[in-house]
């Protein structure tokens, strides 16, 4: 039982937004969509509710061909990222409105309300009207209403990225759990790498329209179909260079040299891939290798730096924990766990 | 400039704006000989006896009455009509919509006048000369576009994610329209109706052009009046007062939702 997208596709003018995708979608499991903004998470989640029709293919839900089907008709409901309420109804209303429509009876929708709005930390705003309350009370209305009418398809399309830090990660906390017992179909639309992980579930990596890794979520971090893949799925973006094996040595662009080992690449031209935070001025493990780097831009957040440092003609970054007393334009020794890099051949597709 | 000077200004701007109101105010309290003999800056006999002809008298009460009925026909039919082009324009995109936009002010720049003698020909051609819809209607040139443009202005400041919540949560579209979107834009329906009304009730041109007896608006009554019986000022002054009321009226309750339209850049 689940949502299946066959080869939709979803043009606006002479604009593709939406490049031929099928996906599906299982009941009980957080479905992650990740892709920066125009990835074309939010025209997915369009076709997927059926606000929009597709162009072309189908959309199935639990066996039956949707593709036509109004959203009135569908069992559907959504959460967006900005906080979208009915500002003349109120709180109470708001949550009850698709019971309303729906045509449930006073005292069940009074019910439902009220146990929703338990869940939800909401009891005590139910009379209040939207603009009243704070901006993670509007989103936790919006949620409670998307909950309401027990629909098979839940879609959220960013809902936390608004909220500020706090209520961003409290929320994330009760999502999973909120969805967990209701046996419908959930999918997530986000920018944040660390939000997909932190969520478990599948995976979409989604860039300019298409699809290009759909995999539980922990399999398409750690292996990447492509290139393409790991730079959607890695935040701030994965560091890359061009690498060629000849023979026992792999060498980079910069002249970095290390022995292939066991490698089973053949010798030829690669891209190599290291995450980040796999990059560290200090020298920590045995596998290291030493890159020499100057260093362009600082930033810190929180406890954690990111180092912008020129390398061989790419900008690398490295991401650490702790701040550090680094003078802009110097020259600093950099330390990478080449272990952990990935390998892909030049066109960016994965090595086998 | 210091604190202390600080209310010059205002303070004369004022009075000069207050001062031709007061003085309208003052002579509809004063005989008309009074008017016409010494200058005085009060009434020296105050007197009622024009306010009493004006609600007594029917060619002068029944002015007010008729230009209330365009004006409020002209209201209703206005801000109704505009309501749905508004969404289109705030919600659809189509060929040409934003030189059809546009187009739409461009009404609000040609003169009545320019209309005045179509507008008669065609209206007495279907038997509409002298009726308070014949008024009403022709306001509508330049009140429909005004509407849809500052209707427009609130309507895309609501996110079209609150239409499609609605249709998620089962709304069919006329039942979102009238009982989500509506209420959600009344501040916007109730500045457009405001200006609706206020340039419907002072158009005196297109009104006198096309009613005679039946729908004679208030200002021809005030210039035949004038024109006729000699100059029965204390008699206008009162009428012009209470021309000045309705406007003053609405403006009351619309206050607040004036300054969200001029925040938007529609009003």
């Amino acid at each position: 039982m689940s949502l299946e997208l066959r080869n939709v596709v979803k043009q606006v003018g002479a604009e593709t937004h939406i490049y031929p995708t099928s996906l599906v979608f299982e009941r009980g499991v957080f479905n992650i969509l990740l892709g920066s903004t125009l990835a074309g998470k939010t025209s997915l989640l369009h076709l997927m509710s059926g606000l929009e029709k597709p162009g072309k293919g189908e959309i199935w839900f639990d066996g039956k061909n949707v593709t036509g089907v109004a959203v009135q008709k569908r069992n559907v409901s959504m959460v967006y990222q900005q906080f979208i309420n009915y500002p003349n109804y109120t709180i109470f209303d708001n949550i009850a409105s698709p019971l309303h429509v729906a045509g449930f009876d006073a005292a069940e929708i009074k019910k439902r309300v009220g146990s929703l709005a338990e869940m939800l930390k909401l009891t005590p705003m139910l009379d209040r009207k939207p603009s009243e309350l704070s901006g993670g009370q509007q989103q936790r209305t919006a949620i409670a209403r998307a909950l309401a009418k027990d629909a098979d398809l839940v879609l959220l399309d960013e809902p936390l990225a608004n909220l500020d830090y706090k209520l961003r990660e409290e929320l994330r906390d009760d999502l999973p759990k909120l969805f967990a017992d209701r046996g419908c179909v959930v999918v997530y639309a986000t920018t944040e790498p660390g939000e997909a992980l932190l969520l478990g579930g599948r995976t979409a990596a989604l860039d300019k329209g298409s699809v290009v890794q759909f995999g539980e979520t922990g399999k398409v971090y750690r292996s990447p179909d492509s290139l393409l893949s790991a730079q959607v799925f890695s935040d701030p973006p994965i560091n890359v260079i061009s690498i060629s094996r000849k023979g026992d040595v792999f060498e980079t662009a910069g002249g970095l040299n290390w022995p292939a080992g066991d490698s089973k690449l053949g010798d030829g031209e690669y891209i190599f891939g290291l995450r980040p935070h796999h990059v560290t001025p200090v020298k920590s493990g045995v596998e290291q290798l030493e890159i020499k780097g100057r260093v362009q831009v600082k930033e810190i957040s929180g406890s954690e730096s990111l180092i912008h440092f020129a390398f061989a003609e790419n900008v690398w970054i490295s991401q650490v924990r702790g701040i550090f007393d680094l003078k802009l334009g110097s020259e600093v020794a950099f330390y990478a766990d080449i272990s952990k890099g990935m390998f892909f051949n030049p066109d960016g597709s994965c090595v086998d | 400039m210091t604190k202390r000077t600080n209310w010059i200004v205002p303070t004369f701007y004022i009075f000069f704006l207050m001062l031709p109101i007061y003085w309208l105010i003052n002579m509809s309290f004063k005989t008309t000989n009074e008017i016409l003999g010494a200058f005085t800056l009060w009434p020296q006999e105050f007197t009622f006896d024009n306010y009493i002809k004006i609600f007594t008298d029917p060619t002068w009460y029944t002015g007010y009455l008729n230009s209330l009925t365009y004006v409020g026909l002209n209201t209703v039919i206005s801000v109704s009509v505009a309501l749905p082009a508004a969404y289109a324009f705030s919600r659809y995109r189509f060929l040409g919509d934003k030189h059809l936009f546009f187009w739409l002010l461009t009404n609000r720049m040609a003169p009545p006048a320019v209309f005045a003698l179509p507008f008669f020909q065609l209206y007495s051609a279907f038997n509409l000369f002298d009726t308070h819809i014949a008024v009403a209607l022709a306001h509508c040139l330049f009140n429909i576009p005004l509407a849809v443009w500052i209707l427009e202005g609130f309507m895309s400041g609501v996110p079209k994610e609150l239409d499609e919540t609605a249709y998620i949560d089962g709304y069919s579209f006329s039942r979102f329209f009238v009982k989500i979107f509506i209420p959600t834009i009344a501040a916007g329906i109730g500045v457009a109706a405001f200006f609706c009304f206020m340039f419907s009730w002072v158009e005196l041109l297109l009104a006198k052009t096309l009613t005679s007896v039946a729908a004679k608006p208030i200002a021809a009554v005030m210039t035949r009046t004038a024109s006729t019986s000699g100059y029965e000022l204390g008699l206008l002054a009162a009428a012009g007062t209470l021309t000045i009321v309705p406007g003053a009226f609405v403006i009351y309750f619309v206050r607040n939702y004036i300054a969200k339209g001029f925040a938007m850049g529609r009003v």
